[in-house]
């Protein structure tokens, strides 16, 4: 794009915040029930994490990759493709993660998801929390309806979130080629939200953050 | 040189909601240069307003703002590839309002070899059986693209021929096409608070006989949303504007080198309140100085 710097994030914007949201509404509705499945996920995934067998640490890493490969497909190509042509490289990025998780996580086993006690762990633990509780009722807060929120596992901000906390949590520490798309995609998904003039911008930036820091400074545990 | 039509007129005169936006008298317009072909004053943009997806709901309402443009005696409506599914919504209102007087306005947003086949993929989405205006967008291409569409027009698979740009990006490379190229129509940002093409474009445009479209008239809706904070002054009355979105297309299309201008909407309140800015009188020289010096200090 020629003379990019003159382009204002606004000026990349395709749609309205009102055609957005709704886009959410039509989603969940063309969706449901994966919302079950997908809330139920979160919770075997957090009771799982107390075990540190290796076909529980499989388990995570393959629900892990079945949140990005459905979002990746259902939502980026089902549903933002009608109002955003760069949806489907969304979609590529969602997907090359779901692979790559797929082959840290269950075929190579590289993935050991262990909670200690350490500052570090507790907080990657919360982000986990904010991800699948905080995050919708932001959104809510930030002017959309119920039916309107993003959901971990079902939409992209709060799965992104909630893998950066679960390989923060990684022992050894995640692949960092593992940490590249969730906090790339939380800038864009960040932008995308500022751009709208939504406050929930704030929440997805700073969750990222939070998450690659927190990933990136994690230590092995012995 | 501005023009009179009758069709307006009774379009508004059928139209009950029509003298809520002031379409009294006949619409105005103005001829194309190249043909003498006449426009309205105000069209109709589609940049984010009509980029719903495939909800029905929504696509509905684009469908009504369609329709409350036409009964207001618009005609030209103006999109691109670039906007998502804006083009299809346009279609699906074609289709369903089957207007006879449609000026169909569209853009090549691609690169190198693609573009042939992204016009003819436009006009299926279109759905009308040709485009009357196809313009490069932001000048993407335009050494590839402006053969192909002067071809296209050789062969009257379109009637027009244009280049587009937007908030003064590649003003100079503008100017050097229209010196050298026979474009019909350019597509540039002009309001009250964004004059630059006065002083070159303008007056290039009247020396090379080329239409001129204007986008952004409302800098995205920042610029009504800084006036709104404002009385509309009473002096407004004079050239017949009744709300602040007249105050700004008039001025818009008053200048006499601009052919249309395009604001975009999915309302059909706003549709019909610009559409009265096709309508009444038009601020003259001295009442447009008026209007600058009154929207810069506000």
């Amino acid at each position: 794009m020629p003379e990019w710097w003159t382009y204002r994030l606004s000026d990349l914007l395709l749609f309205s915040a009102r055609t957005y949201y709704r886009m959410f509404e039509l989603y969940h509705a063309q969706v449901w029930p994966f919302h079950v499945i997908a809330i139920a996920s979160v919770v075997a995934i957090l009771v799982l994490l107390r075990r540190e067998d290796g076909w529980a640490q499989r388990t995570i890493a393959g629900l892990l990759a079945v949140w990005w490969l459905w979002v990746g497909f259902a939502f980026h190509l089902g549903r933002y493709s009608t109002i955003n042509w760069a949806a489907k490289y969304f979609a590529a990025m969602f997907v090359s993660q779901g692979l790559l998780l797929v082959w840290y996580g269950i075929v190579r086993g590289r993935l050991r998801f262990v909670v200690s006690r350490s500052v570090g762990d507790r907080m990657a633990v919360g982000l986990l929390v904010v991800s699948a509780v905080l995050e919708p009722i932001a959104g809510r807060l930030a002017g959309r309806t119920w039916s309107q929120v993003e959901l971990v596992g079902v939409t992209p901000d709060p799965t992104a979130v909630a893998a950066l906390a679960l390989l923060a949590l990684a022992t050894p520490r995640s692949p960092r080629a593992l940490l590249v798309i969730p906090f790339t995609w939380c800038v864009i998904g960040g932008a995308t939200l500022w751009a709208l003039g939504s406050a929930e911008a704030w929440v997805v930036f700073l969750s990222g953050l939070l998450g690659l820091v927190l990933a990136l400074s994690h230590r092995a545990h012995s | 040189m501005l023009r009179l039509l009758g069709a307006g007129a009774a379009a508004a005169l059928l139209n009950p909601g029509a003298a809520h936006g002031q379409m009294r008298g006949q619409i105005l317009a103005r001829r194309i240069p190249s043909s003498r072909e006449e426009i309205p004053l105000v069209g109709l943009g589609s940049w984010i307003t009509f980029n719903v997806g495939d909800d029905a709901v929504a696509r509905a309402e684009c469908a009504e703002v369609m329709r409350a443009f036409f009964a207001s005696g618009g005609r030209l409506i103006d999109s691109s590839p670039m906007y998502g599914s804006s083009q299809s919504v346009i279609g699906e209102g074609v289709a369903k309002l089957n207007p006879s007087r449609l000026f169909s306005a569209d853009k090549v947003w691609t690169g190198g070899d693609d573009g042939r086949s992204q016009i003819v993929e436009t006009r299926r989405r279109w759905r009308v059986r040709n485009l009357d205006l196809v313009q490069v967008h932001n000048l993407m291409d335009w050494r590839e693209h402006l053969p192909m569409l002067l071809q296209m027009k050789a062969a009257k698979q379109i009637r027009y021929v244009g280049i587009t740009t937007s908030e003064g990006r590649r003003h100079r490379e503008i100017e050097q096409i229209m010196r050298t190229e026979p474009l019909d129509f350019v597509q540039v940002t002009y309001n009250v608070l964004d004059r630059e093409i006065e002083s070159r474009i303008l007056p290039l445009a009247r020396e090379r006989g080329i239409a001129v479209i204007v986008n952004r008239p409302f800098q995205e809706g920042a610029l009504i949303r800084h006036v709104a904070r404002h009385r509309l002054p009473a002096w407004a009355g004079e050239i017949d504007c009744a709300n602040w979105p007249q105050f700004l297309l008039k001025f818009i299309v008053s200048h006499p080198d601009v052919t249309c201008a395009i604001p975009a909407t999915s309302s059909i309140a706003h549709v019909r309140e610009n559409m009265g800015a096709s309508y009444g009188r038009l601020p003259d020289q001295q009442m447009r100085r008026r209007m600058i010096a009154y929207v810069e200090q506000i």
